[in-house]
């Protein structure tokens, strides 16, 4: 009777102390969570760093002439609406279509931002508004990029555009603006969050899988595999620029 | 050095605010077809994604060039002592100032982003040939507006002479920027050669000569200063000489392509088969701007201001003939991004660039000329940068 009385004394008293102790863990933990929940979103403020080097592997082998399924899904991504004026209409990625002067060998790729290793337009750039990011991504400041073009003239594979009229309805991710300079970002807010360009995505989509994205630096990854199986070479090798996109079959 | 009592004020006659008129009208213009590309963009100029340089860019690096070439006869009078030079020290440092405040406001407003000025003034990149430039600009302008002081000032005389030698130091520096703007683009097949830079050098000279003969004549004619014939003489067979020296320079740069192996094409375009390309080298430049010019500057040793006119005038035209050709048939050539394929695609790869100047950048490039003319003129009327009296001999 004494034991039961205990017992049920003992109870109430030992949920207090479980409850209580479970208050406590959770006011001492919950301010970790918080700042767990924090330090995950803090991750895009954190410098990009040169562990990848991200590239990309054309196979004009599995290109199709005529096929612009990379130019359209580009021009949706990033918001680019032609003015119907194709000289001065920015353009990121383009179908280049080759005829071998000796041979009449027809060729056909794409040609965008070769994000080179060491960029001539990131050199020539006077307030640093081209610049490299640690991944090998070149990209343009648009917020002191003041327009000059200097860019463009030092580029060796007219990759770049220049806005030349007022724009509207720009995508949130990929900032554009009348009077400054852009070029292909290898989808740059994409591959922050771990997925690959959409040029690539819509060239897979066409079941053509011309185009293989990934980390130059990663050896057991699908690019380096692709880069190691087939010859491939980069463009203007003789300006040694060392660009993150490789091409096979010119 | 000469004392500022000798010198006078320009007098304000029929002819100064005819004159001040033009250049404030022609800057006026300048400004309203910079608006209108600002505002509608530059799709309204004939420049485009391939040719991205376009006629604002030949009439600001004229400008810039001429600029500093406008120093010569002031570093011939102070840091080679020839004192026939000295009354004319003062105008050629001021027409330097002011040809050069001419380009850079063309350069800046031509930008896609004019407003971003301050942005260009505190984010550098060193590495580039650009940002260098700022730097030897501004310190350009800075280091002769010291020079002046030093000539102004008779307490400062004294230091003129290495004022003059900071200055003419500078300008050398300065030329050999503005060459390698050009020099360094390696892709491009026109472009990107080192001897531009001897060449832009001896393009200032010339073309600084042939200013500042044509601006001594002008400001000496509204302060009906008469100027001295063994002057114009002197001048004249300088500026033969300069103009002969960016020939040979000219034929240097087109002779090492056309003898390296692959590069004819591009020669062959410029020289041949370019269209308004070749045109304006042979006519413009070479035949315009070259020959008629050096004939005319070394036939007769006798004065004759009719002839300086032309012979200088011929001179400034084969200058934007050559810049033209330099500038926008070095960018409408197409770059070999594929060499042993023919190239097609929307972006215009594998032909060449098209480009026709529209109004709104003509008149941006005239207006820097106003601009410059106009600061000369209000100059020389609020401080005395004209001599007195007759200048046949030394003054002062």
């Amino acid at each position: 009777m004494r034991q039961q009385s205990e017992q049920v004394s003992a109870t109430p008293r030992r949920r207090f102390f479980t409850q209580a102790g479970a208050g406590v863990a959770l006011l001492a933990l919950a301010p970790g969570v918080r700042l767990a929940e924090l330090a995950v979103a803090a991750s895009d403020d954190e410098p990009v760093t040169d562990a990848h080097r991200w590239g990309l592997w054309v196979d004009t082998s599995r290109c199709a002439s005529g096929c612009d399924a990379c130019v359209s899904a580009c021009n949706d991504e990033h918001g680019l609406t032609g003015m119907g004026r194709p000289e001065t209409d920015a353009q990121w990625i383009r179908k280049v279509d080759l005829k071998d002067e000796t041979t009449g060998r027809e060729v056909s790729l794409p040609l965008m931002c070769q994000h080179c290793e060491d960029p001539p337009c990131v050199d020539v750039c006077p307030t640093g508004a081209s610049f490299r990011r640690e991944d090998g991504i070149v990209l343009v400041d648009k917020h002191i990029c003041i327009g000059c073009r200097y860019c463009m003239l030092a580029c060796p594979f007219h990759a770049r555009s220049f806005i030349h009229e007022d724009l509207s309805g720009q995508k949130t991710y990929s900032p554009r603006g009348k009077g400054t300079v852009e070029g292909c970002t290898f989808c740059v807010h994409r591959v922050d969050e771990g997925r690959t360009p959409a040029c690539v995505e819509a060239c897979a989509d066409a079941g053509h899988h011309a185009l293989v994205f990934g980390d130059l630096n990663d050896g057991e990854g699908p690019l380096a595999k692709a880069l190691a199986s087939a010859e491939s070479d980069e463009l203007r090798s003789d300006l040694k620029l060392n660009t993150a996109v490789r091409y096979s079959g010119v | 050095m000469t004392n500022s009592g000798t010198f006078q004020v320009l007098r304000p006659s029929g002819a100064f605010w005819l004159t001040a008129g033009i250049a404030a009208a022609l800057a006026l213009m300048g400004l309203a077809g910079a608006h209108h590309m600002e505002t509608e963009g530059h799709y309204v100029t004939g420049m485009n994604n391939r040719v991205v340089w376009g006629l604002p860019h030949v009439f600001a690096v004229f400008l810039i060039v001429t600029a500093s070439g406008a120093l010569n006869i002031a570093s011939i009078s102070s840091v080679f002592g020839q004192a026939l030079y000295k009354p004319f020290a003062r105008i050629s440092g001021l027409l330097a100032m002011a040809l050069l405040i001419g380009g850079l406001t063309v350069l800046v407003l031509d930008l896609g982003r004019p407003d971003r000025l301050i942005i260009a003034m505190t984010y550098y990149n060193f590495k580039s040939i650009f940002a260098w430039n700022i730097f030897l600009y501004t310190g350009f302008l800075a280091v002769i507006a010291v020079y002046l002081w030093m000539m102004f000032e008779p307490r400062m005389n004294r230091l003129t002479r290495p004022a003059g030698t900071a200055s003419f130091i500078w300008r050398l520096v300065l030329t050999t920027g503005t060459g390698l703007i050009f020099g360094v683009l390696i892709a491009r097949e026109a472009l990107g050669t080192l001897v531009f830079v001897p060449m832009f050098i001896a393009m200032s000279l010339s073309f600084g000569t042939a200013v500042t003969l044509l601006a001594i004549l002008l400001v000496f004619r509204l302060s009906q200063a008469p100027v001295g014939d063994e002057i114009l003489i002197r001048l004249r067979t300088l500026l033969a000489y300069f103009v002969i020296a960016v020939g040979c320079l000219v034929a240097v740069d087109h002779l090492t392509r056309l003898y390296v192996a692959g590069h004819t094409e591009v020669e062959t375009f410029l020289l041949m088969e370019g269209g308004i390309y070749p045109l304006f080298f042979w006519a413009g430049q070479v035949l315009l701007g070259t020959v008629i010019p050096v004939i005319l500057l070394l036939a007769s040793r006798s004065g004759g201001v009719l002839k300086t006119v032309i012979a200088s005038a011929l001179v400034l035209l084969g200058a934007f003939a050559q810049l033209y050709v330099l500038i926008i048939g070095g960018q409408a050539f197409p770059m070999d991004i594929f060499p042993g394929y023919t190239e097609s695609s929307s972006y215009y790869d594998g032909v060449v660039a098209g480009y026709t100047p529209s109004f709104p950048e003509f008149a941006l490039g005239l207006g820097g000329i106003g601009l410059a003319a106009l600061i000369v003129l209000v100059a020389a009327r609020v401080l005395p940068f004209v001599p007195q009296v007759s200048v046949k001999q030394p003054a002062g």
